[in-house]
C-alpha cells in the first residue's frame, strides 16, 4: 500500500533519514520505536509528505506521493493523521471540525461535477447539493462522535475538551475523511496518564476493523498487543524490524537490546 | 472671560444661525467615512499582503508575491501619508487617466493602500502567533494551503491582533485630518469655514480638538470591551 524506496531527508546540512526503503501492506499495523531524535516521527511525517522527502520515493497506491508536482492534498485524504498536540481546529466545534473536510472537498467535487455536466459530458454520479452533502456529513459525524461516547459535546469548543477527548475527537475526525492508512505521531505522549488509556483503546478498536497503521509511539505494551511489525529506528535508519513476539523476546542487534533494557 | 464669551457668541452664530452645522456634520461623515472604508480596503489588502510574505516559497510565484509584498510595505512605511496623498492624487490621479474620481474617494483609497501596508505588519504577526499545528491539521486532512489559511488560520489571527487593529484604526481617524491637501472636506474643513465666517477660530479649533478626543476615547472603550469579551470566552470554555 504505502511502498518507500531510499527516503532520505535532511534539514539544512543535518540528514535526520539516512536511505530508508520498507513497504508497508494493507491491513499491516507497523509500530515504530526508538530513542528520540532517531527520526521516528520525521519518518512518519514523510509518509504523507508533511516534511516533504529530499530525496527517494513514496509510493502510495501506485502513485509517487514525493513527486513535486503531484497533487498532495487528493493523496492526503486518504492518508488520516494523528498528532501529539491534537491539532483540533480551535475556531471551530466538535462537530466542525469533523465535518469541515469531508464537506468542503465533496462541494468542491460537485461543482466540478456540475461544470462538466454544464459543458455537455454525461454524468453518471447523483449531483447533491451543499445541504445534502452537510446533512449527511452531520449524521455521518453524530455516528462517529457516538461512537467515542462524545455526543454531547458536539457544539463545544476543544478548549472546553480533557487531552483524551480532544485525541479521541482527532481520531475521529481523521476518519470522516475514511482514510485507507491512519498515521499516528505519538498519540499518547501529550496526555495525562490517566488517559492514555481511553485513546489506546479506541485505537486498538481501529486495529480490530482493519485499519492499516503506522504508529510512533513509546508505548511497548501497545506495540506488543496490536503490532503485526515493529520497527527499532536509531539515528536515521531502521535497525530492525520483526514480529512483535521476537522483537521483543530476542532482539539482535545490540543497540536494540540496550534500548529495551532501559525502556522496559 | 468677557472677550471668550464674544468669541463663544461669534462661534454659535457661526455653527447655528449660518448653517456650520451641516457643514460640521457632512465633515465628521468624510472623517468617519474616509476611516472606517479605509480601515475595511486595509485588512483586506493587508491579509493578502501577510499570505504573501507567510506563504512557503518553493516555486516562483509565491518568491514574486513576497517581492512584491516586501516593496509595498516598503513604500508606504517609508513615505509620509500626506506625500502619498499628494502623489496620488496630483501625480497618479492626472497620469492614469481617472480624472472622474474625487477627492473623497481618492483619500479613501489611499488612505486604504497606506493602512494595508501597516495591516499587513499585524496580520504577519497575528499568523504567526497562530500554532504551527493548526496549519498541519488542516494539511492532514486534505485540505489545500490557502483553504486551511483561509477557514482555520486567518479567524484565529484577527482574534489575536484585534486590538492592533483597534489602534491601526486610532491612527487612521487621526491622519485623515490632512485630507484638505487635496481638497476632501473633513471635519477640520467644516471648523475652518466656520471659523473664516468671522476670523474667530479659538472655540472652532477648541471644539474640533475634543471631538477627535471623544471619537477616540469611544474607539478606545470599544477596544477594551471586545478585548475583554474575548478573554471572557477563552476562560469560560478552559474551565
Amino acid at each position: 500500500m504505502i511502498e518507500v524506496v531510499n527516503l532520505k531527508k535532511s534539514f539544512n546540512s543535518v540528514e535526520v533519514l539516512k536511505d530508508i526503503s520498507t513497504t508497508i501492506n494493507e491491513g499491516e499495523k507497523v509500530v515504530i520505536i526508538g530513542p528520540s531524535g532517531s527520526g521516528k516521527s520525521t519518518f512518519l511525517r514523510c509518509l504523507n509528505c508533511m516534511e516533504d522527502p529530499t530525496d527517494g520515493k513514496i509510493i502510495f497506491d501506485g502513485v509517487d506521493i514525493a513527486d513535486m508536482n503531484v497533487d498532495i492534498n487528493v493523496h492526503r485524504q486518504k492518508m488520516g493523521m494523528v498528532f501529539q498536540h491534537f491539532n483540533l481546529f480551535n475556531n471551530k466545534t466538535v462537530l466542525e471540525n469533523i465535518m469541515l473536510a469531508p464537506v468542503h472537498i465533496q462541494c468542491q467535487k460537485m461543482k466540478k461535477l456540475k461544470k462538466q455536466k454544464l459543458l455537455g459530458k454525461d454524468i453518471n454520479e447523483d449531483i447533491l447539493t451543499k445541504k445534502q452533502i452537510i446533512e449527511k456529513e452531520k449524521k455521518r459525524a453524530m455516528e462517529l462522535l457516538e461512537r467515542i461516547d462524545l455526543q454531547d459535546k458536539a457544539d463545544a469548543y476543544p478548549a472546553s475538551l480533557s487531552g483524551g477527548q480532544k485525541q479521541r475527537v482527532a481520531i475521529v475526525r481523521s476518519l470522516a475523511m475514511n482514510p485507507e492508512v491512519m498515521l499516528f505521531d505519538e498519540p499518547t505522549s501529550a496526555l495525562d496518564p490517566e488517559m492514555v488509556g481511553e485513546v489506546l483503546e479506541l485505537m486498538k478498536e481501529l486495529a480490530k476493523d482493519g485499519m492499516t497503521m503506522v504508529v510512533v509511539t513509546h508505548e511497548m505494551g501497545f506495540a506488543r498487543e496490536v503490532g503485526s511489525r515493529v520497527i527499532f529506528m536509531d539515528e536515521g535508519k531502521i535497525v530492525e524490524e520483526n514480529t512483535p513476539d521476537e522483537f521483543f523476546a530476542n532482539p539482535k542487534s545490540d543497540r536494540l537490546k540496550d534500548f529495551l533494557s532501559k525502556v522496559l | 472671560m468677557g472677550n471668550f464669551q464674544v468669541k463663544w457668541e461669534a462661534f454659535s452664530r457661526a455653527f447655528f444661525d449660518n448653517g456650520g452645522y451641516k457643514e460640521v456634520l457632512s465633515g465628521l461623515q468624510n472623517t468617519v467615512l474616509i476611516a472606517v472604508i479605509g480601515l475595511a480596503i486595509g485588512i483586506v489588502l493587508g491579509t493578502l499582503l501577510a499570505i504573501a510574505e507567510v506563504m512557503p516559497q518553493y516555486k516562483t510565484l509565491p518568491k514574486i508575491l513576497n517581492k512584491i509584498s516586501h516593496t509595498y510595505v516598503a513604500f508606504f512605511r517609508g513615505t509620509p501619508i500626506v506625500v502619498q496623498l499628494l502623489v496620488g492624487y496630483f501625480v497618479l490621479r492626472p497620469l492614469l487617466g481617472l480624472q472622474t474620481i474625487n477627492a473623497l474617494t481618492s483619500c479613501i483609497i489611499i488612505f486604504g493602500m497606506n493602512s494595508g501596508a501597516y495591516v499587513s505588519e499585524i496580520m504577519r504577526g497575528g499568523i504567526n502567533s497562530v500554532d504551527p499545528g493548526q496549519m498541519e491539521g488542516g494539511r492532514s486532512v486534505g485540505l489545500s494551503y490557502s483553504t486551511t489559511m483561509l477557514k482555520i488560520v486567518i479567524p484565529q489571527a484577527i482574534k489575536n491582533i484585534l486590538p492592533s487593529l483597534g489602534n491601526e484604526f486610532i491612527a487612521l481617524i487621526k491622519d485623515t485630518s490632512i485630507v484638505s491637501f487635496v481638497g476632501a472636506k473633513d471635519l477640520y474643513v467644516a471648523f475652518k469655514y466656520i471659523g473664516t465666517n468671522n476670523y474667530e477660530f479659538m472655540v472652532p479649533y477648541l471644539i474640533m480638538a475634543l471631538i477627535y478626543i471623544v471619537m477616540v476615547l469611544m474607539i478606545t472603550a470599544l477596544i477594551k470591551l471586545t478585548e475583554r469579551r474575548l478573554k471572557k470566552s477563552d476562560r469560560s470554555s478552559e474551565s
